[in-house]
């Protein structure tokens, strides 16, 4: 469990980070949103003290980050940036190994969790262990990046617009890569980005950052059904708000029963793809397919009814 | 590649020919030397000439690289940015001095020989190196930066594993601008008896023997450019290798 605990970060006597408070349970994602000069950055920072807060603590399993010296504390949160921030003379295995080799590790407990990071993923050891960064994608670059940083199993992983850099496929498979590799860690992750479409989709967890000021941190559907200042239903950007919605619901949850044809889709798929789908085909339901049942459907008017169940 | 590789070896096989072997070069420099002046220098051997002038060169730039690297990490750390200006003044007077200068002075606080030529070379290699390593410090990718202290790399190993590495190509590029240089200038040193190849070239001046200017010269400006060369190939295969220039582009 991550406490943050009333954090302030003044420089010239203005706040940039202005009495923060919130806490990140173990194994969850949390999106801090806002735009630039919010202090989310600064937020983020303050957690490893890139940043030394002015006030506040921050602890980690009740541990206060204040009580270790700022490189030892660095080395158990892992961390990625934008832009990846490889070293660009060490290949990727060394990269991978970097805090690993600093704490001291066995030369075959880095190899192996170099080629289980690599395997995780989905780039395959013997090809890319001795390359260099430059050698490498964009996407690829930022995959070994955010290996980098959870390499060693860290308490706590911080992102700082980690998907910043990518073009918007490399970037939704990136979010796709991250989610699954996090739920298979059961990582505790903090994600800054200036996107809440991003924080929507990954966070379990969304903290709204506005002039210095934490206005709301909520479950994603909380933040989008009841936006707490007019600032975050600005961010969430208004008349998009039902789709928001209905993107965060499994279309697993308000299968009935009932006949349809064609092809059954996964039930996993969000309200809003089968909306979407049911708009384009101009179908009044779809069918869903159903792990121990047969198949069940969905139906546009229960696509309509959840959107406005909201009131 | 191939030819560059093939003239290379014709350049490495010629000096070493004028080094060890200068007879053989008679014929060539008969015409410049005076009527019935000896063509060839054979008051020293210029092999050990060589050497000699090699190894001052050798010091004065290992002594010059040091001092020009530790000031530059020293000035680009925060607490030592104050200095900076005050160390580009100190390095900025030792390449305008001229060496002959601090020969002239050096002469009576160290004597004749090779100490005051060590200190010319030395305080006129200083300003190239310095610049570079401060540039090569100052320039780094500010993403790496932020990422070796990040993820938990000390002062110290954020230095030596990061930031000497990257700016390991910048700084060589200016070592072999002052090797350069120190090359050529070390010849004046034999003005104050100095070891150096200029021994040739100054006696050939004073005796109106251009013969022996030529192959003093000739020896000298080979060793430049092969040596220039050589660290040239040394800097990009570096960059390459840092991902500052693709392959095949």
């Amino acid at each position: 469990m991550i406490e943050i605990d009333q954090i302030s970060k003044l420089y010239a006597g203005k706040a940039a980070v202005d009495s923060v408070s919130m806490t990140v349970e173990t194994g969850t994602i949390t999106g801090i949103v806002g735009t630039s000069g919010s202090g989310k950055t600064t937020l983020l920072r303050m957690i490893n003290r890139l940043v030394e807060p002015s006030s506040g603590e921050v602890r980690i399993n009740g541990e206060p980050t204040s009580s270790l010296a700022p490189h030892i504390l660095r080395r158990r949160i892992g961390y990625a940036i934008q832009g990846h921030g490889l070293f660009p003379h060490y290949t990727v295995a060394r990269n991978i190994a970097a805090v690993p080799r600093l704490l001291g590790w066995s030369k075959d407990k880095i190899a192996a969790r170099v080629d289980e990071l690599l395997d995780l993923f989905s780039m395959e050891p013997s090809q890319f262990r001795d390359r260099y960064p430059a050698e490498l994608s964009g996407g690829q670059q930022q995959r070994v990046g955010v290996a980098r940083a959870l390499a060693s199993r860290p308490d706590l992983l911080l992102m700082d617009e980690p998907f910043g850099a990518l073009d918007p496929i490399i970037r939704s498979r990136a979010q796709d890569d991250l989610r699954r590799i996090q739920r298979t860690l059961g990582s505790t992750i903090m994600l800054v980005t200036h996107d809440m479409e991003e924080a929507i989709h990954l966070g379990d967890q969304v903290a709204v950052m506005d002039a210095g000021r934490l206005v709301q941190h909520a479950a994603p559907a909380e933040i989008i059904r009841a936006p707490a200042t007019d600032f975050v239903a600005e961010m969430v950007g208004g008349v998009e708000r039902p789709l928001r919605l209905l993107s965060l619901i499994p279309v697993a949850d308000i299968t009935e029963d009932g006949p349809t044809d064609g092809e059954a889709i996964d039930p996993q798929t969000s309200l809003r793809d089968a909306l979407a789908m049911c708009l384009w085909a101009g179908r009044e339901a779809l069918p869903v397919a159903r792990p121990d049942a047969p198949p069940g459907r969905v139906t546009l008017d229960a696509i309509r009814a959840r959107a406005a169940d909201h009131q | 590649m191939k030819a560059g590789l093939i003239l290379r070896l014709v350049l490495i096989a010629l000096l070493l020919a004028l080094v060890l072997r200068p007879e053989w070069f008679a014929f060539a420099f008969a015409p410049f030397a005076p009527e019935g002046g000896p063509v060839i220098y054979q008051r020293a051997s210029l092999l050990s000439l060589s050497l000699s002038h090699l190894g001052l060169v050798a010091a004065a730039s290992l002594a010059a690289t040091v001092l020009a690297v530790t000031l530059a990490i020293l000035v680009t750390r925060p607490a030592g940015a104050a200095f900076r200006p005050l160390s580009r003044t100190i390095t900025n007077l030792g390449q305008t001095f001229p060496p002959v200068a601090v020969l002239a002075l050096a002469v009576p606080a160290l004597g004749f020989g090779a100490g005051p030529t060590l200190v010319a070379l030395f305080l006129y290699g200083l300003l190239p190196i310095f610049e570079n390593a401060v540039t090569g410090l100052s320039t780094l990718p500010p993403s790496t930066v932020e990422a070796a202290r990040g993820i938990g790399l000390n002062r110290w190993q954020r230095l030596v594993r990061v930031e000497l590495p990257l700016a390991f190509p910048v700084i060589l590029t200016g070592v072999r601008l002052s090797v350069v240089i120190a090359l050529g200038t070390a010849t004046i040193g034999s003005t104050v008896a100095a070891k150096t190849l200029g021994e040739v070239i100054i006696a050939g001046l004073l005796t109106n023997n251009t013969a022996y200017v030529l192959q003093g010269g000739l020896i000298v400006g080979l060793f430049a450019v092969l040596i220039y060369d050589a660290l040239v190939s040394l800097e990009v295969r570096l960059a390459r290798r840092l991902g500052l220039e693709r392959k095949g582009r």
